[in-house]
């Protein structure tokens, strides 16, 4: 199993998360984080103070997948949320230990 | 209540409802008022709009400017200096501010309110109670010790807020609104402030900045993201600042009449041409024209008409508005930037400029057009009007409430500091007030 953990513009979301329901992943979670790489933040002005701001709104996906899905998912993930300029985000892969469902027992494959 | 409104003008029926009148045993103690029931209604109409500029429109504006940690600490020094405010000014406060005959100070016959009944009236106000009178009075110095509260935001400890708000009350806002409304020596001298451009802004203006001053700079001043926590609080604040505002100056007219309604009609055009100002100088020097820079440029006319708005033309009020704006502008930007103190919400740059500013305005346009009354026919005139003097008074005024609230306020600080620290600490800071002081965080 591999923990996709993707960086998306926030505005691609739903984008992204209808492109990956058509490939069958059922769940993922959502964060909001703030962050940056190559894309410069802005700056804002209050009377008489500037600031400027380096941290940008993201919004980050957690999707657990098999092996074997795993390709497929971070293509998608890519098309879906990419827009050709500066600040699309990045996709890392992580191998997973144990998965498991709560409310059944079920585990790794059977819990996804 | 005029008794000819009720009776027919009819000598004999007046003159047999007078003696009856007079003849009763309970009204026989008391002056016959002329209280009037049109100026009482506007009164009273006024009062709940000025107290609505405190709460919750001074708190709104405050709060949404500063950072989420510190906007429920911030709307507590509104709400504290609302009922703080209150109950000193009907204990001792209204009595030494609005009686007596000294030229410093009032009297304290008022004492807890002591003698006034329900037909009583000050001479200050004189058709409508006096009760009401003290109350739509009540409603000012609440807003200025709130007032100051801006300039401290985010660093003052609120139990030392809460000593200062006891402490300055009485010993520096009463006598100042003595000597300028309660017949102490510069409204004898002649000093023409309509709604308080010396009592209110000035006032609150320098003592913000003593505050600011004494307490110090927040930590992270200058380097740390200071970003406003919700703007939109701060535009809902305006608006209620605003609309209450018509209250603060058309009710200083303390009758419903034509005056109120010019008063009225300044102070709009003031806040439109000061909003109006401060956004074009904005976009002109900083490329694109802010929702901050309209509102504060909007209570920097407000504030800046304020001693004005009784004595002079509605256009002058526009005039006024855009000194005000630029003059305001220019404070909250470059002097604050070259002096290098941090009032957090520009208190001094906004309302202890625009009110020293206006003040002398005031002596500029003040004309007999809007200020005669029966009591002074040839009513208030300024330079425009031929009356040059007019100015060096103001300047008096200006001179005597920056020594007094300077002064004051540093003196009062000072003694504060000793009976607790004035300032939260370090890690309490970085936590904020809402949480440290109150207990209490926005989720």
């Amino acid at each position: 199993m591999k923990l996709i953990v993707a960086i998306i513009k926030p505005f691609k979301l739903d984008a992204v998360r209808e492109a990956l329901g058509q490939v069958g992943v059922q769940g993922m979670t959502i964060t909001e984080v703030k962050g940056y790489g190559r894309q410069r933040g802005h700056k804002e002005i209050y009377r008489g103070a500037e600031y400027v701001v380096n941290l940008l709104p993201k919004i980050r996906i957690d999707v657990a997948v098999d092996e074997a899905n795993a390709d497929r998912v971070i293509e998608v993930i890519r098309e879906s949320a990419a827009t050709g300029q500066i600040g699309d985000g990045k996709i890392f892969v992580t191998p997973v230990e144990k998965a498991m469902r709560i409310r059944t027992g079920e585990t790794d494959r059977d819990a996804l | 209540m005029r008794l000819r409104s009720f009776l027919p003008r009819n000598t004999a029926c007046t003159t047999i409802a007078t003696v009856a009148l007079c003849t009763t045993p309970a009204l026989a103690q008391s002056q016959e008022s002329n209280i009037s029931a049109a100026d009482t209604a506007w009164m009273m109409i006024a009062t709940g709009l000025v107290l609505m500029m405190s709460i919750p429109g001074l708190a709104l504006f405050y709060s949404g400017m500063v950072r989420k940690k510190n906007v429920l600490g911030t709307m507590a020094q509104t709400l504290l200096s609302t009922f703080i405010g209150s109950v000193f000014w009907v204990g001792a406060c209204y009595s030494l501010t609005f009686r007596g005959d000294g030229s410093f100070i009032g009297g304290l016959d008022r004492l807890f309110l002591h003698g006034i009944g329900m037909t009583t009236t000050s001479p200050l106000a004189p058709t409508i109670p006096e009760m009401l009178f003290m109350a739509y009075q009540m409603t000012f110095a609440v807003i200025t010790v709130a007032l100051v509260g801006g300039s401290v935001a985010g660093r003052m400890r609120f139990s030392a807020f809460v000593w200062f708000a006891v402490l300055w009350l009485p010993f520096v806002y009463v006598p100042i609104a003595h000597w300028v409304w309660g017949n102490g020596w510069l409204m004898r001298a002649g000093l023409l402030d309509f709604a308080g451009g010396t009592v209110v802004h000035l006032n609150a203006g320098v003592a913000g900045l003593v505050a600011a001053c004494v307490v110090g700079r927040r930590y992270g001043y200058g380097s740390d993201n200071f970003a406003p926590y919700d703007l939109s609080l701060a535009v809902i604040g305006t608006g209620l600042l605003w609309v209450g505002w018509f209250g603060f100056n058309g009710g200083s007219a303390l009758t419903a009449s034509s005056r109120a309604v010019f008063a009225i009609v300044t102070t709009h055009l003031a806040a439109s041409t000061g909003a109006l100002t401060w956004t074009a100088l904005e976009w002109r020097t900083r490329g694109k024209p802010s929702v901050l820079g309209m509102i504060s440029g909007a209570v920097a006319g407000l504030g800046t008409v304020t001693p004005a708005s009784g004595f002079v033309l509605p256009w002058h009020g526009l005039i006024i508005g855009v000194i005000a704006g630029a003059i305001c502008f220019w404070a909250c930007t470059k002097l604050k930037a070259l002096l290098q103190y941090d009032d957090s919400l520009d208190v001094f740059g906004v309302h202890g400029i625009g009110g020293a500013v206006g003040t002398l305005l005031t002596g500029v346009f003040a004309t007999a057009a809007v200020s005669a009354t029966p009591e002074l026919p040839q009513g208030n005139a300024g330079l425009l009007d031929g009356n040059p003097g007019q100015l060096f008074i103001q300047l008096m005024g200006i001179a005597a409430t920056l020594a007094w609230s300077g002064l004051g306020t540093f003196i009062l600080l000072k003694i504060i500091g000793v009976l607790v620290p004035l300032r939260v600490s370090k890690e309490n800071e970085i936590d904020g007030l809402d949480l440290t002081q109150h207990g209490e965080v926005l989720q």
